[in-house]
């Protein structure tokens, strides 16, 4: 993204609706707590979909079976964990987290080696064939699952937050999870190497060029079939790393887990622009705001505002927040 | 004088559609080579085939004595081949300067770019200076195609590719552009010019193929098809006068 003209009205609809929810919620500390939750939950959720998005403008690929990688990235969460209960049940924080950051790494290289399989196996034999690419890959999704159930059994499995990032941090009346401020720290972190990546970087530049144009990058002498598979296997890492965050933040994970967040991921990839990792960071913060928010106060249309969001973005924008030029 | 490029017997087919039908022509070395033909004639077609974008399904397309048809994209343009096509195909998100940090592919940022080729693109195509951070796409049509031509010529490059640069310019836009691409010929560049506007093709062509109906139709010198205006009337339909 250029700096020249940039269109800063979708990124202000986040505070805009972090302002509007204030007076709703009518408590400040409520509506810090909710805040800080939304954002939490926003972050996890970029984290999961940015892969996607980029896979999507890059090749055009719908691949319904990134919900796998989630629900992976979690279960191998849950085993390292096992393996370290000890360190995890620690008082000591850096114990603590370096347990977490084994589990994300584990989860990442897992995800993505399963991530690189499932690119070749399933996902190259449909290029340019959308409707065998929906069913091929939520086929993908629904083996997934039941070696998931094979291997880790098909049950609920609990994921306790490791003891330092237990309970909440109290400012005046709010109280705000340390778990959730972990998750905003880690998606920022992420969301800066993903920048720095994309606009710094000659790599970041192909993909950005890729996503516009894929037959004029490979007019220029690039393969965009290998950008197309280190993009495919770094997004399913980056759905491992949302997975473990996502299980961590819900503290159980179910098989079934990545179908739940699929939904999620397709409406901020779709709210955000195809193919626009800026415009997939304001899309899941918004509808994680807006989760929470209408959790909130309208517990029965919570299920619905995040439908209500895409619906009202497209109205506005039809190709999303940040469109990307070209498609 | 020598073949840089050469095509024998290329047929196209575009899903059932068989687009080219047996099209035969070389490209001499360091010499500008116009194909003219009316639209739809396959023009088009002929340098997409040549890149590797639609497969040739019958016939040879040799660059350098060595077969590239049948090669993947990528493969070809490393080989020194630069296209720029009709749509001109710019990354419009990205700013002028990422357009060509793009295509240069021996580099991996600006300062590792050659900034005495960079100056020498600065003087051929000032708007490329001067919008420089500036985003593609805000670029008016004129700009866009010199950028995509100086995208072409960032790094030296064996044979540009180029498809109809003056479409949809003002007159006084394609005169900058015509000088633009004289300026390059002076260095020898081996070039294949798809163009109708006739006044350019007369001002750069040294050579000439005609298509018509997916075939050459006829092949020569430019300089004698300008100077025959019943020739010019039969092949494509139009006098010289008329084409401008």
């Amino acid at each position: 993204m250029s700096k020249a003209g940039f269109d800063w009205l979708p990124l202000a609809l986040v505070p805009l609706l972090a302002a509007l929810a204030w007076p709703a919620i009518g408590s400040a500390s409520s509506w810090l707590t909710l805040t800080v939750a939304g954002l939490a939950m926003g972050m996890i959720i970029f984290i999961i979909a940015s892969g996607l998005t980029l896979v999507f403008g890059l090749m055009d690929v719908l691949n319904f079976g990134h919900g796998v990688f989630i629900a992976l990235g979690a279960f191998v969460a849950t085993s390292v964990f096992g393996l370290i209960a000890d360190w995890t049940a620690s008082d000591s924080l850096w114990r603590n987290l370096v347990s977490v950051f084994c589990a994300m790494a584990v989860a990442m290289a897992v995800a993505g080696a399963v991530g690189w399989t499932f690119e070749r196996v399933l996902v190259r034999p449909a290029y340019g064939q959308h409707l065998k690419q929906i069913l091929v890959t939520m086929g993908g999704m629904i083996i997934g699952e039941e070696l998931i159930k094979v291997v880790w059994g098909p049950t609920q499995i609990a994921l306790p937050l490791p003891t330092a990032l237990r309970g909440a941090l109290i400012f005046g009346d709010a109280a705000v999870e340390k778990f959730r401020v972990f998750a905003v720290v880690v998606g920022a972190l992420v969301l800066v190497a993903m920048l720095f990546t994309l606009n710094r970087t000659k790599l970041g530049l192909l993909i950005r060029a890729g996503v516009q144009d894929r037959e004029m990058v490979e007019s220029l002498g690039y393969r965009i079939r290998r950008l197309f598979v280190a993009v495919f296997v770094a997004g399913s890492a980056l759905a491992g790393l949302g997975g473990v965050l996502w299980g961590l933040y819900q503290q159980n994970v179910v098989p079934q887990m990545g179908a739940q967040v699929n939904v999620l991921i397709f409406i901020v990839i779709i709210i955000g622009g195809l193919g626009s990792t800026f415009g997939c960071f304001v899309g899941a913060l918004l509808v994680g705001l807006l989760a929470n928010y209408s959790g909130f106060l309208a517990p029965k249309l919570a299920m619905f505002s995040n439908i209500g969001l895409m619906v009202a973005v497209l109205l506005w924008r039809p190709q999303g927040l940040y469109p990307v030029a070209n498609r | 004088m020598t073949a840089l490029l050469q095509l024998q017997g290329v047929h196209t087919h575009i899903g059932a559609y068989h687009i080219l039908h047996g099209v035969d022509f070389e490209v001499p070395t360091g010499q500008v080579t116009m194909l003219l033909g009316r639209n739809g004639a396959g023009k088009t077609t002929t340098l997409r085939t040549i890149m590797g974008l639609w497969a040739a399904s019958q016939g040879q397309v040799s660059f350098d004595g060595q077969r590239i048809d049948g090669r993947a994209t990528p493969d070809i343009a490393q080989l020194g081949i630069a296209y720029v096509p009709e749509s001109m195909g710019i990354f419009g998100d990205l700013s002028v300067r990422e357009n060509l940090l793009l295509a240069a592919r021996s580099a991996r940022t600006v300062a590792q770019m050659d900034t005495q080729r960079l100056e020498w693109l600065f003087e051929l195509f000032p708007a490329v200076k001067k919008f420089w951070l500036q985003p593609a796409g805000k670029l008016s049509g004129g700009q866009k195609q010199m950028l995509a031509i100086a995208r072409a010529m960032v790094e030296p490059r064996r044979l540009l590719l180029i498809d109809e640069p003056s479409k949809g310019l003002a007159p006084a836009i394609i005169q900058n552009l015509i000088a633009a691409l004289r300026e390059l010929k002076r260095t020898q560049t081996t070039v294949l010019l798809v163009e109708q506007n006739f006044g350019m093709a007369r001002a750069l062509g040294d050579q000439m193929a005609v298509m018509d109906n997916g075939r050459v139709v006829h092949r020569g010198a430019m300089a004698e098809l300008a100077d025959d205006e019943e020739l010019q009337h039969r092949l494509l339909g139009l006098s010289l006068g008329a084409h401008q």
